[in-house]
This record gives structure tokens, C-alpha cells and sequence, in this order.
């Protein structure tokens, strides 16, 4: 076993050794995905059921002035109830939020349906609050088209064919595939896997120097007959091992809890079996390489391992800044962004979970152009730690 | 044997040492004295080759430490100041990571080990993890992985720094016996009594340069005091006067 070896294998036991900061390490990163992407579906799949599919009580101050309206709202499952006693209360009430929504049918109201005058109808809601932007929403829609049936009906009266008042017809074809959208909200969760990643060797890096230095142990450590290079290789290396590991568990536990989750029901059904979870972690090694080398090399020009850990910190976020200009530029992949690690696992897993057919063009890109970056980093780490002021 | 020539390093604007030299011989306690910020660290930093000098030169065994700092390491067990283990690890595998690195082979690590455990006294916490251990057992265990290799030359960094009375005793046998083994041994200290008790040759250093070199008795000759201590004052009173 060669020196590397030597200092490989105390790493790892060392580390393994640190229950506290293993325990933080790969089960923090790896569970937060998941607990996080469980909440966020579940918020959304209550969204996406309550809407349209239970009723929507509507409080209305003077529903007796419109039976027709009523009638026909209850027929889009908006059921009419009492309202406050006043106008003046209806907006407190919503103002509070006690009520989401109240409509307010006044007075003049059947006078001015008689008259075919414009008969006014106030629906008073907080556009703040995103739950009564909703249902004033389904109201307001409801109302528009009891308007365009009434329309309808009076140009038929006069012998006008209602269909003039649509000249155009507007057909929306949606031709995204379930695992499409899944893709959706899954975007973010090549993130998720480079955090989890990321800190699962934040530790060890932190520990070749900053960590070493403070315990006062890096002095003798360089007074041995090996050279910096091999010392600062193995542990960069068992970062590495720590990463992987770290990887593959949020892959694993996130392909678990994806089987928790009605998805269906939100009308995705995202490609994440076993198959995906292998394949999304090869796609996802190289960059161990990169993610302990920048470490190791941001650690090593702190002073402390607490400077360390709030510089590193902000590492972890450093891997969201490509996803996050690709998704709002809305790019296609292509063979010159997979030269961007990070964007490159983040595009090449996204296509991965839409089921699209692999481009291995592009996985060589990103592949070689990761672990290009990762072993310059390497490189430069063995730089400084050749430094005198290594021993600060 | 170390002997050092004519060594100089500065830190920026800082001049640490200005032309260092003494020879330690096998067979000898060779005591580097001085007070605080004399340069004794940054000495011994060159010895072991953490730090490179801007002149002069430093041998070990006649191998130099910047031209062969490798083969220099080798024949050399070093204590720096304050000497750090690994907390998660047992105190015997901090020794046998420092073998493994040394270069020698896990059987030869094991038997070596034995033996020091006996030699150093470790028997009581040998498998025990160094987290929580007391500053002594520490510096017993530092001492043992800075041996594991059974150096010829023995360099330490004020190793009797926060140790007890007791703990300060031992180490001083321990020093002993190694010099009765035939080895080197330099070591550092801002203490006079200490150096007094233990050495055969004394270097005394003040403001980054040798003023004495000589044996206790030569030293007291030297300053015209019979008090060592007095001596010392005077030794580095000299030299702030120049």
C-alpha cells in the first residue's frame, strides 16, 4: 500500500470514526432533498385538487335579488351562502380574512338586467393572499360566463347567431408526456443531489487544512518523509469516497420516497427507477472530484475551521448559479453547455428522468470537462499546499 | 548529528533568525535556550524542513534539509510545538499511521509499537481514543510517533510546555535515555532550570542570532556568574546592549 493508500485509509476511518459530523453529513444532505420535494408536492397536489373539484362556498350579501345567477353558479360547483350583513362588513371580513371572497349583488341589480343595461356585481376578495386570488378567481370566471350565456341568449332573441361574438376559437394542445412534467418540478433536483454531494465531504475537506492546522497536527504531519502532494491526494481522495457515498444514499432515499408520493395524481409520472438512480450516479461521480477539490482549495485559505465552514457554505450554493440562468434563459441542452459542470449533470439527469434517449456526445462532454476542471483544481490544491504559509 | 550554518529567515518585514549556527552531537542533550520570539521555533521549523531558509544551510547526519529534505525527514523524529493527535483515532493508531508513513511495514509498525509501549509508558491508554487525553499522556504519545521510526536524531520544540511535575519528570528520563542510546537529541526551551537539569551543551539565542554555545560549566565561566539563570540574563542582556 502506497503512501496515498496510507493516508486514504486514516482518512476514512478518521471520519468514520466522527459519528456526530458523519450522522450531519450524510443524513442531512441526503434526507433534505426528499423531506423538502415531499412537502412541496403535497402542497401542490392540495392545490391542484381542491381546485375545481370541491366546492367553493361563496358568501354573497343579496343573493335573493339574482336566482338565475345562483342557480347557475351552483351548476360550475359554486355554492351560494349567506353573506355579511353590509358592504362595509364584507370588507372587513375579507380584509381580516375571515372570508376568502364575497360577492355583493345590489339592489338595482334585476332593474338593470331588465333595462339590458351592464347590471353590476362586486366580488370583493385580497389579491395578497394567493388561496382567495384562487377562488375569486373561480368566481369571477364563473360569473364571466353566466355573462357570454346571457349574451348569447339575448342576440338570439334579436335573431343574431351568438357564434359572432367569438370570431376566433382558441384550442390550447398540450403535448407534454406525464414524464415531462414531472420534469418540471423535478428540475431542481439535480441541485438537491449536488448539495447532498457537496455535503458529505465538506468536512474532510475542511479538514486537510484548516482542520489540521488547528489541532495542531499538520506540523508534524509535514515533518515526515513524504511529500505533500501524496498527503494532500489521499485525502482529497477520501473526500471524494465520502461524496460518492453521500450521492448515492439522497439517490436511493429520493427514488424511496418517490413511491410515497400520489404523483399520478398530478398527472406525472417521473422515469426514477432503479435503472435512473445507477445511471444519475455515474452521470453525478465526476463531480465528486470537482466538489473536493474546490473545497479543499476554499478551506485551505481560511484561518479556522468555523471560517471554513461559512466559506464553504457558501460553495454549497455555488453549483445553483448555472441551473439557475439556464432555467430562466429556458435553453436547450447542447454540447457546449455540457462543458459546465453542474449545468451538465443538471441537463443530462433532467433528460434522464423525462425518459428522453441519451446523447453519449453529450455525456463524454460533460464527463471529461468535469473531471478536466476537477483535476486542475487538484493541482492547484497541491500548490498551496507545497506554501510555507501553509502553517499559518 | 545536526549542525546548522550561518542560517537566516525573515517573515516579510520580520527578521526571525540572522544567522543561526551550533552543531548537535550524538550522544549529547543539546539545549536550544532562549526567551520568547528568539527564533528557536523557526530553527527548528528549518530543521524539519516546514520552513526554507533564505541563507545558510542545515545538515542531518550530513544529509541538507532543502537540497534532500525527504531523505533529511527520515533520519529524524521531530515534536513540533504542540504537537496535535487525531482525537477519533486510539493512541495506537496515531502511532501506526506515523509508521505507515514512515515508511515501515505493518509488522515491523506492531513490534516497534510494543516496544515503545514500554519504553514510553503508554500501557494504561495505548487503545484508548487520544480525545480527552491530558497534556501529558499526549506528549507521551507525540514523543512515541515521533520515535516510531527510531530516529537517530531527536528534535523537540519545548515539549515540557504544560506538563505537570510529575509528567516533566519522565519526559526528562525519557530525553536521558535516548541520549544514552547514542542518539542526537535538541531540544527547546525558555526555561533555564530546564535546560540546566538536562543538558550537556547549551545555545543560548536572543534577538534571532547565537550568543553563547558551551557547556553549562562553560557558560558560567563565560558570563563570570556561578548562577546559571544570572548567566542566562546576562547572556541575553549582551546582546540587546549590542
Amino acid at each position: 500500500m502506497g503512501t496515498l493508500g496510507i493516508v486514504f485509509g486514516k482518512e476514512v476511518r478518521d471520519n468514520l470514526r466522527d459519528r456526530r459530523t458523519l450522522l450531519s453529513a450524510l443524513l442531512m444532505g441526503p434526507l433534505f432533498g426528499p423531506i423538502l420535494f415531499a412537502v412541496m408536492i403535497n402542497l401542490s397536489l392540495n392545490r391542484a385538487l381542491s381546485n375545481g373539484e370541491e366546492a367553493l362556498e361563496l358568501p354573497t350579501i343579496g343573493a335573493e335579488r339574482a336566482p338565475n345567477v345562483v342557480e347557475f353558479l351552483r351548476s360550475r360547483n359554486v355554492d351560494v351562502v349567506a353573506g355579511p350583513d353590509s358592504r362595509e362588513e364584507a370588507l372587513a371580513a375579507v380584509a381580516s380574512g375571515r372570508h376568502d371572497v364575497v360577492m355583493i349583488i345590489p339592489e338595482e341589480f334585476a332593474t338593470e338586467l331588465a333595462d339590458g343595461v351592464p347590471a353590476r356585481i362586486e366580488v370583493i376578495s385580497d389579491q395578497a393572499n394567493t388561496t382567495a386570488e384562487r377562488e375569486a378567481r373561480r368566481a369571477t370566471r364563473a360569473l364571466a360566463a353566466y355573462s357570454q350565456e346571457l349574451a348569447g341568449m339575448r342576440l338570439m332573441v334579436r335573431g343574431v347567431n351568438p357564434a359572432l361574438l367569438r370570431p376566433l376559437n382558441i384550442d390550447e394542445v398540450d403535448v407534454s408526456t406525464p414524464s415531462g412534467r414531472s420534469a418540471i418540478l423535478l428540475g431542481m433536483l439535480s441541485y438537491f443531489f449536488l448539495f447532498a454531494l457537496l455535503t458529505g465531504g465538506m468536512n474532510l475537506a475542511i479538514d486537510a487544512t484548516a482542520g489540521e492546522r488547528e489541532r495542531g497536527s499538520l506540523e508534524p504531519l509535514l515533518s515526515l518523509p513524504v511529500t505533500r502532494d501524496q498527503l494532500i491526494y489521499g485525502k482529497i481522495l477520501a473526500a471524494c469516497l465520502f461524496m460518492a457515498l453521500s450521492l448515492s444514499l439522497s439517490l436511493v432515499s429520493f427514488a424511496a420516497t418517490l413511491h410515497f408520493l400520489p404523483l399520478e395524481q398530478l398527472g406525472m409520472t417521473p422515469n426514477f427507477g432503479p435503472a435512473v438512480v445507477v445511471a444519475g450516479f455515474f452521470l453525478l461521480l465526476p463531480f465528486t472530484l470537482l466538489g473536493a477539490a474546490l473545497m479543499t482549495l476554499v478551506a485551505s485559505f481560511t484561518r479556522s475551521y468555523k471560517e471554513a465552514q461559512t466559506w464553504l457554505s457558501g460553495v454549497l450554493l455555488a453549483p445553483t448559479l448555472p441551473i439557475l440562468v439556464v432555467s430562466i434563459l429556458q435553453v436547450r441542452p447542447s454540447t457546449e453547455l455540457m462543458l459546465i459542470p453542474s449545468l451538465s449533470q443538471h441537463l443530462l439527469l433532467n433528460g434522464l428522468i423525462r425518459n428522453e434517449p441519451t446523447d453519449f456526445l453529450h455525456v463524454g462532454a460533460s464527463v471529461v470537462s468535469t473531471l478536466a476542471l476537477g483535476l486542475l483544481l487538484t493541482y492547484l490544491c497541491a500548490r498551496l499546499y507545497r506554501r510555507e504559509g501553509l502553517l499559518g | 548529528m545536526i549542525q546548522v550554518h550561518g542560517l537566516k529567515k525573515s517573515f516579510g518585514e520580520v527578521t526571525a533568525i540572522d544567522g543561526v549556527g551550533f552543531r548537535a552531537a550524538d550522544g549529547r542533550i543539546t539545549g536550544l535556550l532562549g526567551p520568547n520570539g528568539a527564533g528557536k521555533s523557526t530553527t527548528l521549523r528549518v530543521l524539519y524542513t516546514v520552513l526554507t531558509p533564505d541563507a545558510g544551510q542545515a545538515t542531518i547526519d550530513g544529509i541538507d534539509v532543502v537540497a534532500r529534505p525527504l531523505e533529511a525527514r527520515a533520519r529524524l523524529g521531530a515534536l513540533p510545538h504542540g504537537s496535535g493527535l487525531y482525537p477519533h483515532l486510539t493512541a495506537r493508531e496515531n502511532i501506526r499511521y506515523y509508521a505507515r508513513l514512515y515508511g515501515m511495514t505493518r509488522d515491523a509498525a506492531e513490534a516497534r509499537i510494543e516496544q515503545l509501549v514500554e519504553e514510553i509508558d503508554l500501557r494504561d491508554f495505548i487503545d484508548r481514543r487520544t480525545q480527552g487525553f491530558s497534556q501529558g499522556q499526549r506528549t507521551k504519545v507525540a514523543l512515541a510517533r515521533a520515535l516510531v521510526h527510531d530516529p537517530q536524531n531527536v528534535v523537540l520544540d519545548e515539549p515540557t510546555n504544560g506538563l505537570d511535575v510529575m509528567a516533566t519528570r519522565s519526559l526528562r528520563e525519557l530525553i536521558r535515555r535516548l541520549r544514552d542510546q547514542g542518539r542526537c537529541v535538541l531540544f527547546s526551551s525558555h526555561v533555564m532550570q530546564e535546560v540546566a537539569a538536562l543538558c550537556d551543551d547549551i545555545v543560548i539565542i536572543a534577538g534571532g542570532r547565537v550568543v553563547l554555545d558551551d557547556s553549562p560549566d562553560g557558560i558560567r565561566k563565560a558570563t563570570g556568574c556561578d548562577d546559571l539563570e544570572e548567566a542566562f540574563v546576562r547572556a541575553i542582556g549582551r546582546s540587546v546592549v549590542d
